[in-house]
């Protein structure tokens, strides 16, 4: 179902076996192994995997998160994307084209029309205020002050930070700190938006804030964003699709539904068990689909609404319910006793 | 076997001082053995052995091999003069059109090359200078003499005292704010109505040449080594010796390139200044965390933009530091350099201590000191500037202080001729307070050390007898007593116990270096001296600073007491202890407590403060109480970093020692003192630098590597 509607978007970043591996003579390596890379057998030879063999596409306006603990070499994946570190073999294509194939002035220009980049630790220039380091990649790119000022205004205001132009980042709290981040990333509307565990080091409370902040940002904006993360629960929320990496590999790469219902691996299973699958799963992914069934509530539920946000209407009909599409057509039904097994069931694997 | 087992260490170091102190007494001194005094090498007398290497002749009393290693190395210095020479006048003769003449010459290209760089240099001092105080030399530069004799109204005087001070006193409001404002004010006035204000824009003249200079250089080759390993690689070792070679050794070669006057002044103060400034860019570049290039990256910095844009600007606290340490290092080279002819306040300071006049060498030593500080605080203002982009604001308020210079600087103008109206005959004091003719305090200083010699003179010269029988002649006495093979096996010994084998080999070659070179005896005397002063500051030093680090606001105390100490230029403390102890050993010992304590105090605090606040809320929890805790928890942990202190209090003290040298004493400074006033110095001069170099980097590499190890046991990061 994912890969239909992927088709009918443009495929803005794509990954075709890319390797990133550390060590002198990665590349020799890499080539006598002839693609298969087994990282034991590498340690020993002094070379480290930070990628490993990663295909994959992100359609336009897709949000894909990278998920993965410590070391898994997502970082480094998202690095590889935006060319801050060379992948060791493998292609990477921004809209069709070759990267890796890119000079050292075109990727600069790359960088300055297509790319924003968030960081975990923020990495705001401490010499400049809110204002100067929101503009600072407006004036590098040699746009007039008065009229980088004029944007970099504008993305204070998109971003809440009235008030604060003139603020140095010292002076700021995190969550502050990292919508400054975000601004200056947004600053020259690039199409495509990284985001390196942009809110990792903020505190729960407003980690949350600014996740709703991010979703809201993205309704209106509609970039592709490639989003690093180590928090599962916050891949759940932000994604589209996820990726979960370890040790380099991508052990699975689907729709957060599609990955609490079969997690491909046992690695992956870890991460679901724990989740609540009412949280996650849409009613698409549960509903019965068939829409012979006459006698129906007269309350309908979209395919795309999460379970957990529609459970209690549900309970409360007698009838069951009609699922329909964005364009009103049923697509299937769904009663009180599946939404019950679902929210009580003990048999999660299911 | 049970306590080697539980102290292993302590059992090494216990072994070693066995060993050291049977070899010291194993082998006695031979018979013929006498502490040479002045400068005995060159004279010829029966017993001496020599022998001859690449022509040239070296002379040496022979002593047994395990007592003294014959001077192996005694055509290096000879050798390097000769090199030098034949460089500069031999090698590679060019030719040149010579303006004056007006038709080509031949010179050798590595003189042409000292010239053209001396002439430059100079140039540009005149200039400063002929602004600040007025004359010809520039403008004949650019036109001739013949020009002058015809327009004599090219011949300006010097802007009015008056104007400078108002021009600074603007600029440094503007850059920082009221306080500083009065600050610059009172240093102007002050240097204006002392009279010292000839000598200081003299001084000025010079260093606002030299710091930028070396702050340009400085960066540039930070910037070339963090880009490049090999840069890096190559460039770490001249840094290490330049850091601790005293700033005398270097006035000897560079006198020899590039002769005497102001342009040589400055050039040896780049050279000196311009190591640390490289030091701490590379440190700063190093600290830039790596995700904050990353943001430069992908905000679309090309490598230029990323350098200036990113790089630079966050590396900006340490390369701050870098040129507090330039303009502090040209402020104390300001004396230094007096001795190969730099005009100003340095040369008033070492005549006045010449003639013992006490009061006027401290007018002149404070005079270098407020410039030095007045110079730093506006260079941080100025990189701490701010742009306001919402300012809509008239052209009277964007140019305000442009014409409140103007009009101050009519006003000073009008000053300056009611002041030619009103002082007739004589000086005009509104335009230049001339040299010795403002006010002095002088007098009061001297007839202060006259009372202080009167009344203290028996209870002073007690304890400097005291000093001098029962505690230095002792010492010296013991160190020289010492063979080379102990010597060896100390140094060594301690380098394997603390470093393995690598930090025994650089030691040991560091030493072996000294001792195949002809100044082993005097090396010796120099590391007692420095012994000396380093126990000395090190026990004041570790006990007030622990006292002072106690509570937040004496700590703070302390460390502005020990910045405001760091400005005196190193020459102003050899001033009162002249006043109290006259020409002595122990003058020179004073002096090096005082100076070398500043470090030792200073990392005490700093490293005891740097304690995390949950560790002693968990020692207060286990009950301990102050003194447990000073013992148990504040000194293990703070140990290292007041180790680092006490490496800087190592090189503090060998710079005061060879600084000594200007009072008289018989180690290797005086030989460096020496070499100064000999023609043939140049060589000399630069491998007894090497030497008291290397000394500093035995105690250096020793206590480095030992810090370093203790921090990464208890787990610092870095």
């Amino acid at each position: 179902m994912e890969d239909k509607d992927m088709k009918n978007k443009d495929t803005v970043i794509k990954c075709d076996s890319v390797y990133k591996i550390f060590g002198p003579n990665a590349e020799k390596m890499l080539e006598q192994n002839s693609g298969h890379v087994d990282p034991k057998v590498f340690q020993k030879k002094g070379c480290i995997v930070g990628v490993n063999n990663a295909s994959f596409e992100v359609g336009k306006g897709e949000r894909l998160v990278v998920m993965g603990l410590s070391g898994s070499g997502k970082s480094t994946l998202l690095r590889c994307i935006s060319r801050l570190t060379e992948a060791t073999a493998g292609k990477i294509y921004i809209d069709g084209q070759d990267l890796l194939a890119l000079k050292g002035k075109e990727i600069i220009e790359l960088r300055r029309s297509k790319m924003g980049m968030v960081f975990q630790s923020f990495a705001l220039l401490p010499h400049k205020t809110v204002l100067e380091n929101i503009a600072f990649p407006l004036q590098i790119k040699g746009i007039k002050t008065s009229e980088s000022i004029d944007k970099a205004l504008e993305m204070v205001k998109l971003v809440g930070l009235e008030g604060r132009e003139n603020y140095f980042p010292r002076e700021l709290s995190g969550g502050q700190q990292q919508r400054v981040g975000i601004a200056r990333s947004l600053a020259v509307e690039p199409d495509i938006w990284f985001l390196d565990e942009p809110f990792s080091a903020l505190d729960p409370l407003i980690r949350k804030e600014m996740q709703d902040e991010f979703l809201r940002l993205q309704s209106s904006l509609k970039k592709t964003i490639m989003f690093v993360t180590h928090d599962f629960d916050e891949a759940l929320k932000l994604a589209d699709r996820i990726a979960i990496m370890k040790d380099g590999i991508i052990e699975q790469l689907d729709s957060p539904a599609n990955i609490v219902l079969n997690p491909a691996t046992e690695y992956v299973k870890k991460f679901t068990q724990e989740v609540p699958r009412e949280k996650v799963l849409k009613i698409e992914s549960v509903m019965d689909e068939r829409n012979d069934e006459k006698n129906l509530s007269d309350f309908t539920v979209s395919k795309d609404a999460i379970i957990e946000t529609v459970a209690e209407k549900i309970l409360g009909q007698e009838k069951s319910v009609a699922v329909i599409d964005d364009n009103n057509n049923a697509v299937g039904i769904i009663n009180s006793e599946k939404i019950i097994r679902i929210l009580f069931g003990k048999n999660k694997s299911e | 076997m049970n306590i080697i087992n539980k102290y292993p260490k302590a059992f090494q170091w216990s072994f070693l001082l066995l060993v050291f102190f049977g070899l010291c007494f194993a082998i006695d001194v031979p018979e013929n053995y006498k502490f040479i005094r002045a400068q005995a090498e060159h004279t010829k007398f029966d017993g001496q052995t020599e022998f001859n290497f690449i022509g040239i002749t070296v002379r040496y009393i022979e002593y047994n091999f395990l007592w003294r290693i014959p001077p192996l190395f005694g055509w290096l210095p000879i050798w390097v003069n000769d090199g030098m020479f034949f460089l500069l006048n031999d090698w590679l003769p060019i030719e040149f059109w010579d303006a004056d003449v007006e038709k080509y010459k031949t010179r050798p290209l590595v003189l042409q090359i000292t010239r053209v760089i001396s002439a430059s240099i100079l140039f540009l001092i005149e200039f400063i200078r002929e602004i600040l105080i007025g004359g010809l030399k520039t403008v004949v530069a650019l036109t001739s003499w013949d020009w002058i004799d015809e327009n004599p109204w090219a011949e300006l005087p010097g802007i009015p005292w008056t104007i400078v001070t108002a021009g600074t006193v603007i600029l440094s409001y503007k850059l920082s704010g009221k306080a500083l404002a009065i600050f610059s004010f009172i240093t102007m006035v002050y240097i204006s109505v002392f009279g010292q204000w000839e000598p200081s824009m003299q001084t000025l003249s010079f260093i606002l040449v030299a710091a930028p200079v070396s702050f340009i250089l400085g960066l540039s080759l930070g910037i070339l080594a963090y880009k490049s390993k090999s840069v890096e690689k190559s460039l770490y070792p001249i840094l290490l010796v330049m850091q601790t070679m005293p700033q005398y050794a270097v006035l000897v070669p560079a006198m020899v390139l590039f002769g005497i006057g102001d342009h040589s002044a400055a050039i040896i103060t780049i050279v000196v200044a311009t190591p640390p400034m490289i030091l701490l860019t590379l440190l700063g570049l190093r600290g830039v965390s790596p995700e904050v290039i990353e943001a430069g990256k992908m905000s679309g910095c090309n490598n230029f933009q990323l350098l200036f844009n990113v790089l630079i600007p966050t590396a900006r606290r340490d390369i701050l530091i870098g040129v507090n340490q330039v303009i502090m290092v040209c402020l104390s080279m300001a004396v230094i350099a007096a001795f190969i002819g730099a005009k100003g306040l340095g040369w008033n300071l070492l005549l006045a201590l010449n003639r013992l006049n006490i009061g006027l060498a401290l007018e002149a030593g404070i005079c270098i000191s407020l410039i030095a500080v007045l110079l730093d605080k506006m260079s941080l203002a100025w990189a701490n500037k701010q742009t306001d982009y919402f300012g809509n604001l008239t052209f009277f308020e964007r140019h305000k202080y442009g014409l409140f210079f103007i009009g101050a600087a009519l006003i000073g103008l009008i000053l300056t001729y009611i002041g030619s109206l009103y002082f007739k005959e004589g000086y005009n004091y509104l335009s230049e307070v001339p040299h010795n003719k403002g006010i002095s305090t002088a007098e009061f200083w001297n007839r202060g050390v006259d009372w202080i010699w009167d009344t203290f003179f028996y209870p002073l010269k007690i304890f400097n007898t005291w000093l001098i029988q029962d505690v230095l002649q002792p010492m010296r006495a013991a160190y020289l007593r010492m063979p080379v093979v102990a010597t060896f096996v100390l140094v060594m010994g301690a380098g394997y116990i603390i470093g393995g084998i690598r930090s025994a080999l650089i030691v040991g070659g560091l030493t072996l270096f000294i001792a195949l070179s002809p100044w082993w005896d005097r090396a010796l005397v120099t590391a007692y001296m420095a012994t000396f002063g380093v126990i000395i500051s090190s026990i004041i030093g570790i006990t007030v600073g622990t006292l002072c680090a106690q509570n937040k606001y004496s700590a703070k105390f302390i460390l502005a007491i020990c910045d405001i100490f760091q400005t005196f230029p190193s020459f102003v403390y050899l001033i009162p202890v002249m006043m109290l102890f006259g020409v002595t050993d122990t003058s020179v010992l004073i002096a090096v407590v005082v100076y070398a304590t500043i470090p030792a105090t200073r990392y005490t605090v700093e490293g005891l403060r740097s304690i995390p606040p949950a560790i002693h809320d968990a020692g207060s929890m286990s009950g301990v109480n102050s003194l447990q805790r000073i013992f148990t928890i504040d000194f293990p942990l703070a140990f290292p970093h007041i180790m680092l202190g006490i490496n800087q209090t190592v090189v503090f003290a060998l710079f005061m020692v060879i600084i000594g040298a200007f009072i008289g004493t018989e180690d290797l400074g005086q030989y460096i003192l020496k070499a100064l006033s000999d023609l043939k110095g140049g060589g000399k001069g630069l491998i007894l630098g090497i030497c008291v170099a290397f000394i500093g980097l035995v105690a250096d590499n020793l206590i480095r590597t030992w810090a370093e190890k203790r921090k990464k046991e208890l787990g610092y990061a870095d």
